[in-house]
């Protein structure tokens, strides 16, 4: 049978795609952001969208991030649900204010009586060889955050379905788009305006021997990773935790338990990141289902090099294989 | 050379400082009620300033920031506003608090720590207190733009302070209100000082109102204890807001007459003098003046309307006094609109823990 919503398109096409659905949907969806309209967005991701829905409601602002946040924070009390856009993560710092001190409190301070259903949408990580400030992985900020979620997709069918989810949820999401895998691969995707759930880790390969844990752009890698391990007779479980806050912990905890090892990969400076709270969540409790220490493959704890050098920071499909190797030898 | 733009700032005045009329007086001095209902909400804002503060001093209820001088402008505001309309407060405007329907009760439990000081059942489309400062102006411009999406005849007042207007939030709202040309009125109330800052180490500019020059949008400066000037730049303004002309920025040159919070000393940094000057412009004794020069208020009326704001304090503050604590459980429990799994283990600790008995008594 054929499906004729079935399209392949890549990860950024599955953003639009998303957008085009739950706007025609929903008239309470309104898209901001800077150059998101009559250009449709520097990657692209909101084409096509002033065209089909006025600038009413696909809007371009002026260049102030600070401004975009604290907007939509507003638009959000009044029940519209924005999907702001910023340009890359790097420029997101100048709207902080409004998304830790607004954003992610307003239900809680008003209890109930007003919210934010909005989603901050930015690109984020390196290897696309771009400029200073346009390639920094720091969801770990986000994630420390009460009351935010932190969502990142890794496929097109995940782009598509947790954006979906991500503008339904009646909190406000921080969404973040790996761009080197805007468009690395096709997927085919249903625009069936079916979401994936949030707050749920994905199990992406299952195996008996090592839980590979990690999201957003090291998903490729560690995929990889997996099928040269099993090559060599090494079954991974690879988890995409795509929602790195609130965690979901349990379906991490329930692989640990078989396998007994894990590693976690991630781009972003190891200190103070997601995979330290994995890791810990892990030795409080799954101590005593680890046959290994938790070992973590991330960048390093330093400013993220300009592109000459980008490629030496970026975790490695032979670094995972490496850290594998060394849980597995214990 | 050409000259491009030229620009000029209107200020508003009517009342001297001893109530006297300057000259002839805006439409709204005819309107009596209205006047005696602003007089009215002076006085209780005044009386209840005064109770909160010796409320903090005796240890029932934390820091605190008064009020006292803003009385008029926020009156103002909370008469020339439709039932309808959005306000978007800083962190000092009672007045405009009670006009709209927020319980007495509600401003201490607030500021007496307790989350459901911000519920507002009356008005529950206005914005809570915003304590970072100026924050609030970029959610006012996007409550603006939702109306606007929705084509909607409502209209949003922001307020900000003289120190809050040094921040970019207040720019770029400003700016975005000009640019898109919302439904919104910022009231900058100049009150010459964030806490130990003068209004001159904040601008260079001459006057807060003339930042509208460069937003596009019209800009006034009103004296702010003049209750006539202030209603009547407010009236104006959500007229035109209203009636899809935009944005209109007004500032209202009044006086902190008190410490910033009861936390703050304001001896440390302005002289008895200046303060004493102040208090000879204080508002409500001016239209005090005007309303008893012209027959409309008598003293044993005075006498009355302050037995009475007594007694609605008083009655406030009871059930301020006797309103039980939240469960502790209720600071997961509003954090997202259904409690994630990831948190349930926190709540079901918290709840082990709150059943325990407190001994911070």
């Amino acid at each position: 049978m054929t499906d004729n919503t079935l399209r392949k398109v890549t990860l950024v096409e599955a953003i639009n795609m998303a957008l085009h659905w739950e706007m025609a949907h929903d008239d309470s969806v309104v898209v901001l952001g800077e150059d998101i309209a009559t250009n449709g967005g520097v990657f692209r991701a909101t084409v096509g969208l002033k065209e089909t829905f006025g600038f009413r409601r696909v809007m371009d602002t002026p260049l102030a991030e600070n401004l975009i946040a604290g907007t939509a924070v507003g638009m959000a009390t009044q029940g519209l649900k924005p999907v702001a856009e910023f340009q890359f993560l790097g420029f997101i710092y100048a709207g902080m204010e409004h998304i830790v001190s607004h954003a992610s409190r307003m239900r809680n301070r008003t209890r109930g009586r007003l919210h934010c259903p909005l989603v901050y949408r930015a690109p984020f990580g390196g290897g696309i060889h771009a400029p200073e400030h346009h390639s920094e992985s720091t969801e770990a900020l986000f994630a420390h955050v009460p009351g935010l979620r932190v969502v990142i997709p890794s496929s097109p069918q995940r782009a598509y379905g947790l954006l979906l989810a991500a503008i339904r949820n009646p909190d406000p999401v921080v969404f973040l788009e790996p761009k080197r895998l805007y468009r690395a691969v096709t997927q085919s995707v249903a625009d069936d305006g079916q979401a994936l759930p949030l707050d749920t880790c994905f199990t992406l390969l299952e195996g008996e021997d090592v839980t590979l844990i990690t999201w957003g752009p090291c998903v490729q890698e560690t995929l990889q990773a997996a099928e040269q391990l099993a090559e060599q007779g090494v079954g991974c479980e690879v988890i995409d935790v795509a929602t790195v806050a609130p965690l979901d912990r349990e379906t991490l905890l329930c692989s640990v338990a078989k396998t007994g090892r894990a590693v976690i990969v991630h781009e972003a400076c190891r200190n103070g990141g997601v995979g330290a709270e994995i890791a810990a969540s892990l030795a409080e409790r799954a101590f005593l289902d680890l046959q290994a220490p938790v070992v973590r493959v991330s960048g390093y704890d330093t400013v993220m090099p300009y592109y000459r050098n980008e490629a030496f920071y970026l975790p490695r499909v032979e670094d995972i294989v490496s850290a594998v190797e060394q849980v597995i030898s214990l | 050379m050409r000259k491009r733009h030229e620009f000029h700032v209107d200020s508003t005045r009517y009342l001297d400082d001893n109530g006297s009329p300057l000259g002839e007086l805006p439409s709204q001095a005819a309107e009596t009620e209205r006047v005696l209902a602003a007089y009215r909400n002076m006085v209780l804002t005044r009386t209840f300033d005064a109770k909160a503060i010796a409320l903090q001093r005796t240890g029932k209820c934390g820091t605190y920031p008064s009020v006292l001088g803003h009385e008029v402008v926020g009156t103002a505001i909370g008469q020339a506003m439709m039932a309808t309309d959005v306000f978007v407060p800083y962190y000092r405007d009672q007045a405009t608090h009670i006009l709209r329907g927020v319980r007495l009760e509600d401003m201490l439990l607030y500021w007496g720590g307790d989350e459901r000081g911000s519920v507002w059942p009356a008005c529950p489309e206005d914005l809570p207190i915003a304590v970072p400062i100026a924050t609030q102006c970029c959610h006012a411009v996007g409550v603006a733009s939702a109306m606007r999406v929705r084509a909607e005849n409502r209209a949003v007042v922001c307020c900000v302070g003289d120190g809050g207007t040094s921040k970019g939030d207040f720019l770029e709202s400003i700016n975005l209100a000009g640019a898109w040309h919302l439904p919104v009125v910022f009231v900058a109330i100049n009150n010459q000082w964030a806490i130990s800052t003068p209004r001159g180490l904040q601008s260079g500019a001459e006057t807060i109102a003339q930042k509208a020059i460069g937003a596009g949008i019209p800009g006034h400066v009103v004296d702010g204890n003049d209750y006539f000037a202030t209603v009547e730049a407010l009236d104006t303004a959500l007229e035109r807001a209203h009636g899809g002309k935009g944005a209109t920025l007004i500032e209202a040159v009044t006086y902190r007459l008190g410490d910033h919070t009861t936390a703050d000393d304001a001896t440390r940094y302005r002289s008895a003098e200046e303060l004493k000057h102040a208090w000879e412009k204080d508002g409500i004794k001016r239209l005090q003046n005007w309303l008893h020069d012209h027959g409309h208020w008598r003293p044993d009326q005075e006498k009355a309307l302050q037995e009475e704001c007594r007694e609605t304090v008083d009655a406030a503050v009871q059930a301020y006094l006797s309103t039980e604590s939240e469960p502790p459980t209720a600071m997961l429990d509003y954090l997202f609109e259904t409690l994630p799994d990831a948190l349930k283990e926190q709540r079901e600790r918290l709840a082990q823990r709150s059943t325990e008995v407190r001994h911070d008594g």
